[in-house]
């Protein structure tokens, strides 16, 4: 060593790295681990267990604990039960089936919670009234505003976890260790139990805690139906909190803790899935392969088929319906006929109204933002995990984990702590601090899709370049971007989408003129315009279902 | 005396005939091998008797009992048909232990604990697994993965072994280990095999009798020697073995290869239907064409390799390229030098029979 400090281009791309994850999650995190267990500058584990014994706090808990319970185990068989039923047996039209069945991941939950409102609330939803006024029955036939339907919602649009793991896993599985089964003298039924389910236990498993750690956290659901009933879970009190009596020193402690209590629990479930998946991976990928044997369904072939067929109409075309129909109502509440309907409120929202119409703007505009700058760090910061040897990666490392277990409305609650001028940057009620926030939240995605890409890209051929005489940064722009720009470009969609239908961060951080598309459909529903949420609703879904076909046309296109 | 019998057996895929018109008969105790290149219908074949695929005509009966048949549209399941079956990719059951893998199919048939033991033991004695017993098959090699496969499929003393390219996933040494201990545990507890393999080596060293497929239709059944030295035509001459042709013209003066005369002797002997036809195909060996200096077809050699055992040799005759291989013992000629070939052992095919392997 001859001394001398150098400073080239690795140097900065790690310095670069480190910066954009400190400044971006590290800081937001630890200030809300610092507010809540530090109390006057001191450590305080005490009044932390105090604040999580208050009533609403422990209850809030629990709530959490029973909501994510109950979707994951419905969630759970809901979506092996039909990953089998699509990979396994002869039922008609599987594959547009399980392109149904996917269906789900693209409509925001929030929206569908949304139109069971309009359809199960005890007094007034549509099916509801039409059991009490046409059929007369005494009383409301469910009422969704109950722990029952929060798990009902929420198992339509989260089962799919379960649904996409089991169906890789069925489909990947060597067909021989079934058949191995059968001619040893097994029936079908016995290798299901006890050949085929054990072996995609570990899938099953993990997508069971993909579907927990998402319910844990999630907000929108639990916002538009638990409230009503007094069930809040730890996302819905945060807002709450935060919300009611802002800026309050207790209603921030309060949230901090439950922010912290959020946070071990997703590291928990995240560690536990690393667990299972690397741990009890068996090795059942084919070799060649034959089609496996399908279960002749027989006598359940059409019953089953109207199920599926059922299933998706009742899930997926029902709640959209509806929410186009009520958006087109004169008033909520009026009967869904001819007469009633009206496209003024799609015209006002679309072309009148400042609020909706800045609302799809600002998500455009941020869902761009956030996906284009997330997209360029995460290349970074993937870049110096994935290929350089540097010290001080392990720190890198951490760092890059820790927006994976960081839920939105933690980073929602840490942006606000950071950047709302108690460290010399006030962005608060600006654009700006959702922007932050955005790229918080993505950043787990860009280095997901990013280090990917790069595995793919072998260390000779960056040797290979350097040895022609390149530079590291030559090396970087000529040979290392142009072969993960496929990652890039899946990071920047795996960014842009989701953003486009947010609610739980932005809903944290909106102010009177930004306000996202998420923001506005939930604040119109809570001020009581039912027909222009609904309408706002009926646009966001048109929106957000053409993205999404566009890039999945796109990327077909492109392979 | 045969116990597996295939009749006529016929298979589509779509429009396309996997197996056409295929009959085969296998002795208790007789080991069969299926070769022939990949999408030959070999492994369908075997599928078929193992009762994974239908047939579309024909019918599989095993010592009694009808398995397979297209005109009383009879299928007996897999799980039926009691035969024991090994797959290239091991398909041992990762969940379970190596006990409980050759366990299983005892289990499924409900025999006594005791027994299960007593006949897992002896599956497990037979594959020199016994002290894996406890182990879990992923702590295994890919050899000892296959014994499992091997010992689970032993466990229910079949009369009748169905081997998909059993050996192929593994490496080369364990390959031939496992050919002869797989040979020894068949001649010991005598069922017959019925065999799936590309390598025509491990053809010839398992089986008492090989048939041979190309496009869903049995070129040739016969046992390793005659599919050897009596190929039924220019097909399986040249899937079995090293061969090299040349084409030869029938002319009053004598037999032409190109312009050169091709003395004539005993062996070489073409039969009338080729002569009257005005031409034919020579097959012969490599290693049975021999050098003389005076005499025989005239060629020229272009490239000499010592390959160590043996030399490979081009030889240049009229337009025509033939390959010679002599052993490392006998001197040869030299690049450039002109010499005389004769041939020890040779067969005639009619120019139209197109070989592709």
């Amino acid at each position: 060593m001859t001394g001398t400090l150098r400073f080239g281009t690795p140097q900065i791309l790690f310095g670069l790295a480190v910066a954009i994850l400190v400044v971006f999650v590290a800081v937001p995190v630890l200030l809300i681990f610092f507010n809540a267990l530090w109390v006057d500058g001191a450590f305080n584990l005490a009044d932390t267990i105090k604040v999580l014994s208050e009533p609403e706090t422990y209850r809030a808990l629990i709530n959490s604990l029973i909501l994510a319970s109950g979707v994951t185990v419905t969630g759970t068989i809901v979506g092996t039960f039909f990953a089998w039923l699509v990979t396994r047996t002869d039922l008609p039209y599987k594959g547009a089936m399980k392109v149904l069945f996917l269906v789900p991941f693209m409509l925001p939950s929030f929206i569908g919670a949304l139109a069971w409102k309009m359809l199960l609330s005890p007094r007034s939803g549509y099916i509801n009234r039409f059991f009490m006024e046409t059929l007369g029955f005494p009383d409301a036939i469910f009422n969704i505003y109950s722990y029952h339907g929060i798990i009902l919602v929420e198992t339509m649009y989260l089962f799919p976890f379960v649904f996409i793991q089991v169906c890789g896993a069925l489909e990947r599985m060597d067909p021989t260790l079934e058949e191995s089964a059968r001619i040893s003298g097994a029936d079908l039924f016995t290798i299901t139990r006890k050949i085929t389910i054990p072996l995609v236990m570990p899938s099953i498993l993990s997508g069971a805690l993909l579907i927990m750690l998402y319910s844990m956290a999630h907000f929108g659901t639990v916002a538009m139906l638990g409230i009503e009933a007094g069930i809040y879970n730890i996302p819905t009190l945060i807002y709450e909190r935060i919300h009611q009596s802002a800026g309050s020193f207790a209603s921030i402690r309060t949230a901090t803790v439950l922010s912290t209590v959020l946070v071990f629990t997703a590291a928990l479930i995240i560690w536990a899935q690393n667990k299972i998946l690397s741990g009890g991976r068996y090795q059942i990928i084919a070799g060649k392969s034959f089609r496996p044997t399908e279960i002749r369904l027989r006598g359940l072939r059409t019953p089953l088929l109207l199920f599926c067929i059922a299933y998706i109409g009742f899930t997926i075309v029902l709640p959209t319906v509806t929410i186009f129909l009520v958006g087109g109502l004169n008033t909520y509440g009026l009967p869904i006929s001819p007469e009633n309907m009206t496209f003024d409120n799609y015209y006002h929202i679309l072309f009148e109204w400042d609020l909706t119409r800045d609302a799809i703007w600002n998500s455009i505009g941020l869902g761009f933002a956030s996906a284009l700058i997330t997209m360029f760090a995460g290349v970074i910061i993937s870049y110096v995990i994935v290929k350089m040897k540097v010290r001080g990666k392990g720190i890198l490392e951490f760092l890059g984990m820790l927006p994976f277990s960081v839920p939105g409305s933690v980073i929602a609650l840490g942006v606000i702590l950071a950047w709302s001028g108690k460290y010399g940057v006030n962005i608060y009620n600006t654009i700006w601090i959702i922007l932050v926030a955005y790229i918080a939240r993505y950043m787990a995605f860009a280095l997901k899709a990013n280090s990917a890409a790069l595995e793919q890209v072998h260390n000779s051929l960056v040797e290979a370049a350097r040895a022609s005489g390149a530079t590291m940064w030559q090396a970087l722009r000529d040979i290392v971007i142009p072969l993960v720009r496929p990652g890039m470009v899946a990071a920047f969609f795996l960014i842009f989408l989701p953003a486009l239908r947010e609610l739980t961060v932005s809903v944290l951080l909106y102010g009177p003129t930004t306000r996202t598309i998420g923001v506005a459909i939930y604040t119109l529903n809570e001020d009581g315009e039912t027909v222009y949420a609904a309408a706002m609703s009926g646009v966001a879904l048109i929106i957000i279902v053409t993205a999404e076909v566009v890039v999945k046309r796109f990327f077909k296109v492109k392979q | 005396m045969s116990y597996l019998k295939l009749n006529g057996i016929d298979k589509r895929f779509g429009n396309v005939a996997a197996v056409s018109g295929l009959n085969l008969e296998v002795a208790p105790g007789e080991c069969v091998a299926m070769l022939g290149p990949s999408g030959c219908g070999k492994t369908t074949t075997l599928r078929m008797v193992a009762g994974f695929e239908d047939i579309d005509g024909g019918e599989i009966v095993a010592g009694e009992k009808l398995l397979s048949s297209k005109v009383q549209n009879y299928y007996l399941p897999p799980e039926k048909r009691d035969f024991g079956m090994v797959f290239q990719a091991f398909a041992v059951w990762p969940h379970l232990s190596v006990f409980e893998n050759i366990a299983f199919p005892l289990r499924i048939r409900k025999l006594s604990g005791d027994e299960i033991k007593r006949r897992v033991d002896e599956a497990l004695r037979y594959t020199n697994l016994a002290k894996f017993a406890d182990s879990r098959p992923d702590d295994l090699s890919g050899g000892g993965k296959q014994r499992i496969a091997l010992a689970r499929a032993l466990a229910i003393r079949p009369k009748v072994m169905l081997l998909d390219e059993p050996l192929s996933s593994l490496d080369p040494h364990f390959r031939e280990e496992m050919r002869f201990e797989i040979k020894d545990i068949q001649r010991r507890l005598g069922f017959s095999i019925l065999y799936v393999t590309h390598d025509q080596s491990e053809a010839m060293a398992l089986s008492d009798r090989i048939l041979v497929m190309k496009k869903g239709v049995v070129q040739q059944v016969g046992t390793p020697r005659d599919v050897y030295y009596r190929p039924a035509n220019r097909f399986v001459f040249s899937f079995i073995g090293l061969s090299s042709f040349l084409r030869v013209r029938f002319a009053s003066g004598g037999l032409y290869v190109d312009e050169l005369p091709l003395p004539l002797s005993a062996v070489e002997a073409a039969p009338d239907e080729l002569v009257g036809a005005g031409d034919g195909v020579l097959a012969v060996r490599p290693s049975d064409v021999d050098f003389v200096d005076e005499g025989g077809l005239r060629g020229v050699v272009r490239r000499r390799s010592y390959l160590g055992e043996i030399v490979d040799y081009q030889i240049a005759v009229g337009s025509q390229m033939l390959r010679v291989q002599k052993t490392r013992h006998e001197t040869g000629p030299q690049v450039g030098e002109t010499c005389g070939l004769t041939f020890a052992m040779a067969n005639w095919y009619p120019l139209s029979d197109i070989a592709e392997a």
